[in-house]
């Protein structure tokens, strides 16, 4: 940050408003921090939460069986109620440093803050078909889970109506049941592994209930489709992942979904000096929420990929006490 | 006759047997918790879900507002259920759990809202 | 029917054929540039890698060699006055062991004589100091100064904006199915594939309905159709070349490996290719690519496993800490050849039909030279040549965000608020710059990506495209449903709740 004028000084700043940093904000709140301020780059508190509508969520922390958005209510309505805890919506982080400055835009402004200390509760993003390098062609119909789950359930859109998934991961056996129920046909979830990377209640609720083909040991190969996706090519694949060719087979459809795990975002940390690392995407740290730059913490999932949001609140509560901690040491 | 299934009660994903005689529940085992015996009990007899999904709304700070029922609805209803939520077109604000379609289908349950949703 | 009646139609709208517009546009003349697919840059040049080449690497009596020198000096005057960022870089050409030294001495004597200037041959010593990531393999390597990258698509979009500002009329979704000598004329019969009204500066579309032909006449006719020149050549009665596709698979790497090399790198050209290369983009990104293979389908675009492992093996060959798990895009792209050489050439059997083909690399460098030439041919065959009073050589610059310092970003925000709506983070795009790419013609997915990189990082559009769909949405007053990737049957919304 070359010109550091209008710098403004904060005790704690918490980038993201989903569980992780609501649960970290209210923490240090409750230990002890009055001058937290929280920024959040969509318009609304919630994050990922907002677009998982079905249940499942807080049988641990609330032992009830929530929706996300009914999860992500209760913080927001307790957050709200804290006037020391500053929300900033459509707020997006744009440079960290290791001194702790933060640079961010939101419209009509650049802000910059120094924190005495800093908590990274930024998520994660999905695994792309880039990443998993599937052949063929780049034609449209082709999304990560989340983004079509986030089409069908916050925007009302169909990305499309004859579905292949690629991958068992929890987004995307949810959204298997969510496409069926609206009307789609989903015609296969491909699972490279042996086993389902998802909870198995998922592979029973939303695919056994309405009869998705799973195959397991088996990969898409390839895309086809000039405009619009056209069919994938499915192959068994043995031990070692290789193709067993004469297992070749064709599934003709509009769309692929990938659900293919899930990366931690921290770029904003690794700008800043942050050991990342490189195979996870997640802090170099032998401690849950640590980093290796002394007051900059990380919480949720990107700190780790966690199975479950009550994990993700009980963790993050535990950043908001250790920057808590942290400030008292500095006075 | 044992009849193997799983319970999707929580993400532990307990595997139950259930010993059924002419269509009813005679012993079950498997389960780790209270839970698991009601809702293998249940799944032979009277499988039901929790539904959720999402209504319309016009003229509110968002366009789809996330609902889902209170209750389980059968299973055999739940594509019934999905049309009725379908129909709603809804245009006054809500907070968590108000009651948009009471007694859905006859099936016992709410449709009920997930979200605050403001005008 | 006057309307439709031109002094000089240009078929293709790609690098070639925007670069022959802008040029014509200093002229006193009617110009038409037709395009079959729904925006520019949609063929051979959207698949670019973007390198300006300094004219090493050419046969020195070939014509694509001086063409390339030329137009890297031209590039540069052009990039400056349309404000696209250009930047020279220089470029290594490695070799492995003492029996490469005579074909690298080889290509430094041919570059000279083709008046590359700033040739030199860097030692170990030299490498060690200036490129530290470079294999510890390598032994020396030709260094060429002047070899520089920009942005192949920008190009294209800001060379037609400008051409536009200064008269030239565009038309896209208009395929030439027909060419027929007439009186003084020839006539071109065109098929219409997008009935969008005219509307946007940059590119304005005919009122004709989707699925209708209509008829356009021209004193010249100017093919720069790419990879489908050899079709319109047929048309016009000219049918002694063809356009054989040369696909070429590349991959993106994450821009946190933006200073991987400070060069672009190239081993020793093989007889079909310059080989797989360690490019610079002007997006930050590198790129490593392409391979080379022969095909006969001219849609083909598919990416193979065995291009990505011949890519990674050539690229890592060069340097080693390349890692497979920074990919975060690929692409293939058709180079369209014609033989080793380009042609451009005035037919005889058809008055007034000039053939721009087989331009292949270094075409993007050598598109400013391959213009004047087609300019001079324009003249020779008797197009009369009068300057306007007033070119407009200069457009206004777009903005990219991610470009620029903090300090500049602040003044944006302060002036347009929009600027402050973040709609791509992974590169950092603005509202504000979809919105002006749409302005300026953006009339897709992908248009949009190539203007603004708003989809092309890390996260692949996962977090953008919704909100990209609702500008889009707003600002054309499309419905969702209607809105492509790439042009008709690329919808990427199959239903909307409503």
């Amino acid at each position: 940050m070359e010109n550091r004028n209008n710098v403004k000084e904060r005790e704690l700043v918490v980038v993201g408003g989903g569980p992780a940093g609501m649960a970290a904000a209210l923490s240090a709140y409750e230990n002890g921090v009055r001058d937290i301020l929280l920024i959040e780059r969509d318009q609304y508190l919630g994050g990922i939460l907002n677009q998982c509508i079905h249940p499942g969520f807080g049988l641990r922390y609330f032992r009830e069986n929530l929706t996300g958005p009914e999860y992500a209510d209760r913080f927001i309505k307790k957050i709200s109620a804290v006037p020391s805890i500053e929300i900033s919506l459509k707020s997006y982080a744009v440079n960290l440093t290791a001194g702790r400055y933060l640079a961010y835009i939101k419209p009509g402004k650049m802000e910059e803050v120094k924190a005495k200390a800093i908590i990274m509760a930024t998520g994660c993003r999905e695994r792309t078909r880039e990443m998993v390098h599937i052949a063929g062609t780049r034609p449209a119909g082709i999304y990560p889970a989340g983004l079509a789950q986030k089409m069908i359930n916050l925007e009302g859109w169909l990305p499309g109506r004859e579905v292949v998934i690629v991958g068992s991961g929890d987004i995307g056996l949810i959204m298997a049941r969510r496409f069926t129920l609206e009307g789609a046909k989903v015609k296969a979830v491909i699972e490279i592994q042996k086993t389902s990377r998802g909870l198995i209640r998922n592979v029973v609720q939303c695919l056994e209930d309405f009869g998705i083909p799973l195959y397991f040991s088996h990969k898409i190969s390839r895309i086809h489709g000039r405009d619009r996706v056209e069919k994938v090519e499915v192959v068994e694949v043995d031990d070692s992942f290789n193709e067993k060719p004469q297992t070749r087979f064709e599934i003709t459809c509009d769309t692929v979904l990938m659900s293919v795990g899930l990366i931690p975002e921290n770029e904003l940390i690794e700008l800043a000096g942050v050991a990342i690392d490189k195979k996870t995407n997640t802090p170099v740290s032998a401690e849950v929420n640590k980093t290796s730059v002394p007051g900059i913490f990380v919480c949720g999932n990107s700190f780790k990929i966690y199975d479950l949001v009550d994990g993700v609140t009980y963790d993050s509560a535990k950043a908001g006490k250790m920057a808590a901690e942290y400030l008292k040491g500095l006075k | 006759m044992i009849k193997k299934i799983t319970c999707i009660e929580c993400p532990q994903g307990c595997q139950l047997e259930v010993n059924v005689e002419e269509g009813r529940v005679i012993g079950l085992t498997g389960n780790k918790c209270p839970k698991g015996d009601v809702y293998g009990r249940q799944e032979i007899t009277d499988p039901r879900r929790v539904l959720s999904s999402t209504v319309l709304a016009k003229g509110l700070e968002i366009k789809m507002v996330p609902v889902r029922t209170d209750k389980p609805v059968p299973k055999s209803k739940m594509f019934a259920v999905m049309e009725e939520i379908k129909k709603i077109r809804l245009t006054r604000p809500v907070a968590v759990g108000d009651v948009i379609i009471a007694n859905v289908l006859g099936s016992d349950a709410n449709v009920a809202a997930s979200r605050e949703v403001g005008p | 029917m006057m309307r439709n009646w031109y002094d000089v139609a240009i078929i293709g709208g790609g690098i070639t054929g925007a670069s022959i517009a802008r040029e014509l546009s200093r002229y006193r003349l009617k110009i038409v540039l037709l395009e079959k697919e729904v925006e520019l840059a949609f063929g051979v040049s959207k698949s670019n890698s973007g390198i300006i080449h300094p004219g090493t690497q050419n046969p020195p009596d070939s014509l694509k060699g001086k063409l390339c020198v030329r137009g890297n000096l031209l590039t540069r005057k052009i990039a400056g006055e349309l404000g696209v960022d250009f930047k020279e870089v220089g470029e290594l050409i490695v070799i492995f062991n003492e029996d490469e030294r005579p074909r690298l001495l080889q290509i430094k004597n041919e570059a000279e004589t083709l008046g590359v200037p700033g040739l030199k041959i860097v030692d170990r010593k030299w490498l060690d100091e200036h490129e530290p990531n470079l294999s510890r393999e390598v032994i020396a390597a030709l260094y060429a100064p002047t070899a520089g990258i920009i942005s192949p698509y920008r190009m294209v979009y800001d060379l037609a904006e400008n051409a536009v500002k200064n008269g030239v009329q565009i038309f896209l979704g208009h395929k030439v199915i027909g060419i027929t000598k007439e009186a003084g004329n020839l006539r071109l019969n065109v098929a219409v594939s997008s009935g969008e009204e005219p509307r946007g500066r940059a590119c304005r579309q005919a009122g004709s309905l989707a699925g209708s032909e209509c008829t356009f006449r021209s004193r010249f006719v100017v093919n720069a159709a790419g990879l489908f020149a050899d079709e319109v050549s047929a048309l016009a009665g000219v049918n002694d070349f063809k356009i054989r596709p040369r696909k070429g698979e590349e991959f993106l790497l994450d821009k946190k490996k933006e200073h991987l090399t400070n060069h672009i790198i190239f081993p020793l050209p093989t007889k079909t290719s310059k080989g797989i290369l360690v490019i610079k983009t002007s997006d930050g990104n590198p790129m490593i690519g392409p391979t080379a293979q022969e095909i006969d389908d001219k849609n083909d675009l598919s990416t193979s496993d065995d291009g990505l492992s011949k890519v990674i093996e050539g690229a890592r060959k060069m340097i080693p800490t390349i890692d497979g798990n920074d990919i975060i895009a690929y692409f293939a792209g058709l180079r369209p050849v014609a033989g080793d050489d380009f042609i451009i050439r005035r037919e005889e059997k058809v008055p007034g039909f000039i053939n721009v083909a087989g331009i292949q690399s270094p075409g993007l460098t050598a598109a400013p030279a391959v213009a004047l030439m087609a300019v001079e041919l324009l003249k020779k065959s008797g197009l009369r040549l009068a300057k306007k009073w007033l070119f407009k050589k200069h457009r206004h610059p777009s903005v990219h965000l991610f470009a620029d310092l903090f300090s500049k970003t602040r003044e944006l925000i302060k002036k347009n608020p929009s600027y402050g709506e973040i709609v791509c983070r992974c590169e950092m795009v603005s509202a504000k710059e979809v919105r002006d790419a749409i302005r300026r013609g953006a009339r897709t997915l992908d248009g949009i990506k190539f203007r603004t990189r708003a989809q092309a990082g890390r996260c692949h559009g996962g977090f953008c495209t919704i909100r990209i769909i609702k500008i889009m949405h707003e600002e054309l007053g499309i419905p969702y449903t209607e809105i492509t990737k790439r042009g008709n049957g690329s919808e990427v919304v199959r239903g909307v709740r409503e």
